[in-house]
Formats: C-alpha cells, structure tokens, sequence
C-alpha cells in the first residue's frame, strides 16, 4: 500500500512541480504575437495547399502582413477573403489576379475522330503511352481519362462528352491539374476575361480539320477581327493575349470553326 | 584524470550518434544544413545537461531511498518533456529563424532516444556521483554536436555531387553516415569504462 501512495505523491508532485515550472517560464517567456496577424492567420482556408506560391497559409499571413504579398494572394479565398484581408489590413483591395484553369480542348466525342477505341485504366497518364499518344487522332486533344480530376482538391473538373471541363466558380487556381495533364492542355486564364480558344493542336489545318470538327486550323480570321490586337496566331494556332483582351467577343462570333467560346460560369462580374 | 576520461569516452570513443546509434532522427533530419545542425547540437546539448543533473539528482534524492526505482524512466522522460518545453518557449521568443528552421524537430526531442540514453546511462554506470554523470552527460553533448556539424559539412557537398538518382538524398546520407560511423570505430577500445 505504501509502495502505491509514494508512487502516486512522487508522481503527482514531480508533475505537479514540473508543471509551476513550465507556466512561469510561459508567463516570463511569452512571444507578443500581433493581433491583426493573428486574425489574419485565422481567415485563412488553412489548407495550405501553396497556390499562393508561399510555404503554407501561416507564411503567406506573414507575406501579407508585411506587404510583400497581395491581398488576392490567396487563390483559394477568391474574392471574398480578398476583401477580408484588406478589410483587417486596412487597405484597398487589389484586384489583379484571380486565375482558373482551363482545359484547351473542345474536341468532344461527337467532335473527333478516334482511331481506336480505349479500354485500358481509366487515366491518361496510361493512356497516353499508347501509339499516338491515345486513341484520339489529334495528338493534342484531351484523351478525357481525368487525371486531373484526380489530382483536384476542389472538386471542380468533370467529364463532359469525353473531355474534361473546369468549373470556373469552383476553381480556387491551386494549379496542381497544370502539372497532372500528360498533354500540357491546361492553362492558367483570367477569371474576368470571357473568351477562351478551346484548341491547343499544332500539327496544321489539314491534319486539325481531319481529327477534330472544333479544332483552330489557324485561320487567322480572329486576328483580323480583333480590334485589340488581342487575337495572334503563333504558327497554325490562335492564342489570347488577355492583357490586351477587351471581351467584345467578335473573335468567337466570326470564329469559323467554333474553337473560341465564352467561358462558361464568369460574366466579368465580381 | 577519471572526469577527462569519461568526457572523451562519451564525445569520441563512445559516440552516441556514431557508436551507439542513439539519436538518429535529428542527425539526419536537420542535418542539410551547417547553421541547423549546430543549433540542434546546442538545444539537444542544453537539454541533455540540464535533464542529467536533475534526473541523477532526483534519482538518488528521491526514487532511490523511497525504492521507486523501476519508476525512473516514466519520471526521466517527464523531466526531458517539460526542459524541451522551456527550450522551445526560449527559442520562439529569442530565436525565431532557428526555431523555424528545426521545426518539428526541436519537440521531437523529448522522445530523442539520446537524451534518455544518457540519462539511463547515468544512472547505470554513475549511481554514486553526480560530477560524473554531468561531465558524462556534457560529453555526450559534444559528441552529439561534433557529428551533426561533421555530417552537415558533407551533406553540403553531398548537395552538389553526382549522386546516382536512386541514392539521392536520405539513402546516401546513410550511406555517408555508416561511413562516418566506421571512421569512428577507430577510437573503439581507447578507453573502457
């Protein structure tokens, strides 16, 4: 009996002891941490996922505090937490960067030839190994297994019509699907600006106009439309310069090909 | 005479990285880099030192005479969780960037098989002196700095070298390690204690 209570008065008063210890050295040791950080730290989505491109929430808190980050920094928060932040920082918000992913690929079933039918695993890292590079016949064209719906945390890519679709609204720009695409189709784009070209073939209009019935054959028919000069064709494909993109969308109207289209969730709208 | 004796057989000859193998995880985790490691060396030191004198103290003080022995590794590790603690209240007030850069690393002391190591040691080969077991304890620290520090040095190199792709990182630095820990064995029978 004895042994038991000198072992639970040991114990308990080394315990009991150690822990005095332990919160006076908390009270004479404390860190003075800032409270605007803190509440900084706080709305954060703390996923730390590093779209910002900083190691964690906790380090783009500090970036943001200090003023070496944006307020939209977080691809994430979109919008609202933009103005959140600025709102605790007391500064204007910027509006500079929001980006979604967009999948360069309008070449739905309907749309494109295949040269074969696919039956292997469901991923198109396995399919792209095949002759061809898929059973599509264009080489470029999203082969619609979903690795990148695999690959994101936000549930914003699905299967439409054999190929991938972005749900803008969704996408919080963390780019992971950039890097989980074997064919390189997905692109960073301006949430505000409209017009997307839905085609990433560079293999020339007659080989485009064989495989795919929405594929750009690099006509040059936007570039001559395009008011902006935001329309440019590098060799047998269209491209987009959104720094000088007004989004009239005549680009898309006199498209003959129907390759550019509106984006489908954003309406320039904050 | 005896005190040199037994610091050098904890620092070199009984190695508690290198001979022991005690205390892998910080050698090769927070070892990439010069400034890292030494800071891990001195926490580990600090922490090693301190927890000898109060555990060799309350050993023989308190567990001993009420016979508690069998209590004493419960009560070790308790007093090497609450100096870690102090350790990293003191490091996050006066030394954030070092604080950042070991990490996890830093309350993973507690658990480092090291610290307790030195601690049961003490107890086993130093019952009767406390001089002994601190001096024992501040020996050990050093050798535990000295290989952290040695070991960085080349994990620098190892960061520009050629290394096969299926080598890199970690797997190398064990390679490196056990390498280090062969060079080590040469002070293997210097001195028996």
């Amino acid at each position: 009996m004895n042994a038991i209570i000198h072992t639970l008065i040991v114990l308990g008063g080394i315990g009991l002891f150690f822990g005095l210890l332990l919160s006076l050295a908390g009270i004479k040791l404390k860190t003075k941490s800032n409270p605007t950080l803190e509440s900084l730290k706080d709305i954060l989505p703390g996923v730390n996922c590093g779209g910002c491109g900083h190691a964690g929430c906790n380090a783009f808190a500090e970036e943001v505090f200090t003023g070496r980050a944006e307020t939209d920094g977080c691809p994430v928060g979109g919008t609202e937490l933009n103005y959140q932040i600025a709102n605790i920082l007391g500064v204007n918000a910027s509006l500079s960067t929001r980006k979604t992913a967009y999948i360069k690929c309008l070449g739905s079933d309907k749309h494109s030839l295949f040269l074969f039918r696919y039956q292997g695993v469901k991923d198109c890292r396995s399919a792209v190994r095949l002759v061809g590079g898929g059973s599509k016949g264009c080489t470029y064209g999203c082969l619609g297994g979903g690795s990148c719906i695999k690959v994101c945390l936000f549930d914003a890519i699905s299967i439409k019509d054999g190929i991938a679709v972005v749900d803008n609204d969704k996408c919080t720009g963390c780019t992971v699907c950039v890097k989980s695409c074997p064919k390189k189709l997905i692109e960073m784009v301006p949430y505000h600006k409209r017009f997307r070209i839905g085609c990433n073939a560079r293999d020339g209009s007659k080989n485009v106009r064989l495989n795919c019935s929405v594929g750009c054959i690099g006509c040059r028919i936007c570039e001559k439309a395009c008011k902006s000069e935001a329309v440019q064709t590098e060799g047998q494909l269209a491209r987009i310069f959104y720094e000088k993109c007004d989004g009239c969308g005549i680009c898309a109207e006199k498209c003959p090909r129907k390759c550019i289209v509106e984006s489908l969730a954003s309406n320039g709208a904050l | 005479m005896e005190l040199v004796l037994i610091f050098i057989s904890a620092a070199l000859v009984n190695n508690f990285v290198l001979s022991r193998s005690l205390g892998i995880c910080p050698f090769i985790g927070v070892s990439k880099r010069l400034d890292t490691s030494l800071g891990m060396g001195l926490a580990v030191a600090f922490v090693m030192v301190l927890a000898s004198a109060i555990t060799h103290t309350v050993y023989n003080l308190i567990l001993t005479p009420l016979s508690l022995g069998y209590l004493y590794i419960i009560v070790f590790v308790l007093i090497t969780a609450c100096l870690v603690q102090v350790v990293e209240m003191y490091l996050k007030k006066n030394s954030p960037a070092l604080y950042k850069a070991l990490g996890i690393f830093l309350p993973l002391i507690t658990t480092n098989c090291a610290v307790l190591g030195v601690l049961l040691l003490n107890i086993e080969l130093f019952a009767g002196s406390l001089l002994s077991a601190v001096v024992h304890a501040v020996g050990a620290a050093a050798g535990f700095t000295l290989a952290m520090v040695l070991f960085s040095g080349i994990r620098d190199r190892l960061a520009y070298s050629p290394v096969p792709k299926i080598f890199d990182g970690i797997p190398i630095a064990m390679i490196v390690a056990s390498l280090m820990s062969v060079a080590f064995l040469g002070f293997a029978g210097m001195i028996n204690l």
